[in-house]
């Protein structure tokens, strides 16, 4: 029991944070409720999948700049598909725009492998080439989503028998729970998923241990873009336009990653601690918006939290090391 | 092992050799070729104001390719100039309403020094990463930038004739801007090549351990490195105020990717310890000319911003491959 706490200290710290920050927000708002609460997960909805593509890049020891732009790109393409379109059409865009996020996930991881050039220099790289690709699908924010992708993420999931506790679970927290639990759980139990955490370890280790770090490396990239394209969905999702300049994505897929205990080296941490991490920042937000401080000044605070809770976690592992 | 050596080489790779030796020449060659596919697409435009506005806007992207050549010698990075860049040309064109340009100026210069300090307190005493501390910076920047707009709203802003004259005059054909780049552009390479912190910094980036085990300051050479980074940042925000002539909240924005661009395609690596500053210049003129050339094929700009990057992987990639093959 000691043992897993200490091994998930940092992820059990930030969901008492995030508890203890319900609690301020209750406090702040009385009357805030389970419907604030849905609308909270679903703007959470587009950072966290921007946070899970961030985390498996990390883990495996890269940095991944394109995620903002890939969920513009992939945004774009499915609200832009789906202008105009029957319903039942969109059964076939949600699989093509995953896929398409797939395999650009994987031209990136390729690109990294074949030109040898660092993983940072490439995803800058591939920024400009998917924002621009993104321009070019649609040059001003359009298009249109079905309606019962809408559904998908607007309400509340029904118990029969507990109206009390169903109203507390969003049908954007199932969604997004399913999503990266589909994916990330039998990744964690896998081989590929331990090579994922080796090559993040150490390279060459991995590759002297007989890891196919190529590969695995490609893979990890195109499992990012697969969470990019999902992220790009929830977004075109939740807004129902595409919009072809990315939202601040990037600085707060970093941001929730490092938050959430994942080392920026490569080769530590899980995926539970970033999506913690991004729910707490957005709560951060929200509360600060109650409290009427002037959104300018909520930037500062963010920024500042970022960098105190980073400064403090490098600390504690210095004093950990000594 | 002289080139008349009795087993003759093939042509190739002595070619090859001698351009891995000499890394700036595929630049230069590069460099050339751009120009004259322009010259060739569009016959003529390639005269003496085509080259001083080429040079004028080149300037302040390889300042700011020059701070991120000296963090990422140390295996770091710096994101947070455009911000810095931004604020003290804000902070400039509004001060200068109620005060001497000289105290202004000053004025401008102190959140630069601030956001240095703080980086390379962050950095190098704590230990966070560089990219999560400038950006975090940056953030933090930006949002003070945006509060402190609301206070000067009423006062208006103008920008001092002599930064004006610095950023787009020219004197004899040559622009005026060179007299602030040339200095700093020797003084880089100067503290690089020739003094013990230019050592320091290669020898940070190249091995932390065995420069700390040396008895390296590892936290203080950082901290100097951020302050004077950012600094020039802030010097880059003013002459760019100078050029662009209309102060905003994203003034130097654009111009953060880029940086990190020219530095890496002028051959510095970014887990430090390898590169200098002369090729970032080059590859800073490169992209400069890149961005004239896709302008002037009057493409789209989704299409622009596809070849961009693509150039720039594969610029980056080709260089590689050539300094690499020793």
């Amino acid at each position: 029991m000691t043992r897993l706490v200490r091994r998930q200290g940092w992820v059990a710290g930030l969901l008492v944070l995030f508890v203890v920050l319900l609690v301020i927000t209750r406090l702040i708002q009385p009357g805030y409720g389970s419907g604030d609460f849905g609308s909270l997960v679903r703007a959470v909805l587009p950072y966290a999948f921007a946070v899970a593509a961030q985390t498996i890049v990390v883990i495996a020891g890269g940095i991944d700049l394109s995620v903002g732009a890939m969920m513009a790109l992939t945004s774009v393409t499915a609200a832009s598909m789906m202008d105009g379109a029957s319903e039942e059409y969109a059964l076939f865009v949600v699989p093509f725009v995953l896929a398409m996020g797939l395999v650009l996930g994987a031209v990136n991881g390729m690109l990294i492998v074949v030109t040898r050039v660092p993983d940072i220099v490439v995803t800058l790289a591939t920024l400009f080439v998917l924002q621009g690709a993104a321009l070019l699908v649609l040059g001003a924010p359009g298009g249109a989503v079905a309606e019962w992708l809408r559904a998908t993420i607007i309400g509340t999931v029904p118990i029969p028998g507990l109206p009390g506790i169903s109203a507390w679970i969003p049908k954007a927290l199932v969604l997004l729970v399913v999503c990266l639990c589909i994916i990330w759980i039998p990744l964690k139990r896998s081989k590929l998923g331990l090579s994922i955490y080796a090559i993040g370890s150490s390279e060459l280790a991995a590759f002297r241990s007989g890891v196919p770090v190529a590969r695995t490396k490609i893979i990890a990239y195109a499992l990012s873009g697969l969470f990019g394209a999902m992220g790009g969905l929830a977004l075109t999702m939740s807004t129902g336009i595409g919009a072809p300049i990315p939202g601040p994505y990037l600085l707060a897929s970093v941001a929730a990653v490092v938050l959430g205990g994942v080392a920026l080296g490569g080769g530590k941490g899980g995926l539970l601690g970033p999506i913690v991490a991004v729910f707490v920042l957005r709560l951060v937000r929200t509360d600060l918006t109650l409290l009427a401080i002037d959104p300018n000044v909520t930037a500062i605070i963010e920024g500042a939290i970022m960098v105190a809770v980073v400064m403090f976690g490098a600390f504690i592992t210095m004093r950990g090391r000594q | 092992m002289s080139i008349s050596a009795i087993q003759p080489v093939p042509f190739g790779r002595r070619l090859k050799r001698f351009m891995a030796d000499r890394p700036l020449i595929p630049l230069i060659i590069l460099l050339v070729m751009l120009v004259v596919i322009l010259q060739v697409l569009r016959p003529g435009i390639v005269n003496e104001r085509w080259l001083a506005n080429t040079v004028k806007f080149a300037i302040p992207l390889a300042i700011l390719a020059g701070c991120q050549t000296m963090t990422m010698l140390t295996g770091g990075i710096d994101l947070s100039v455009g911000t810095v860049a931004t604020m003290s040309a804000f902070i400039m064109a509004t001060q200068v309403v109620n005060h001497d340009p000289a105290v202004a100026i000053l004025i401008a210069l102190v959140p630069a020094v601030l956001i240095g300090l703080v980086n390379g307190i962050g950095v190098g005493v704590f230990r966070v990463h560089p990219l999560i501390m400038t950006l975090g910076t940056s953030l933090i920047g930006t949002g003070c930038l945006q509060v402190y707009q609301r206070t000067v709203i009423a006062s208006g802003a103008k920008i001092p004739p002599f930064l004006a004259w610095l950023g787009t005059g020219l004197t004899y054909g040559v622009p005026n801007a060179l007299l602030l780049f040339v200095p700093i552009a020797v003084l880089i390479v100067f503290t690089l090549n020739r003094t013990g912190f230019g050592r320091l910094l290669y020898a940070v980036g190249d091995n932390e351990g065995a420069a700390r085990l040396s008895g390296v300051r590892y936290w203080q050479v950082i901290t100097a490195l951020y302050v004077i980074s950012s600094v020039l940042a802030g010097i880059t925000g003013l002459l760019y105020i100078g050029l662009i002539k209309a102060p905003s909240l994203s003034l130097a924005e654009p111009l953060v990717l880029p940086s990190v661009a020219a530095a890496v395609i002028g051959g510095t690596s970014i887990f430090g310890g390898r590169g200098g500053y002369t090729g970032t210049i080059i590859g800073a003129l490169i992209l400069t000319v890149l961005t004239t050339l896709l302008t002037i094929l009057q493409m789209p700009e989704g299409a622009r911003r596809i070849l961009f990057g693509l150039i720039v992987l594969f610029v980056t990639a080709a260089y590689l491959r050539i300094i690499e093959d020793r």
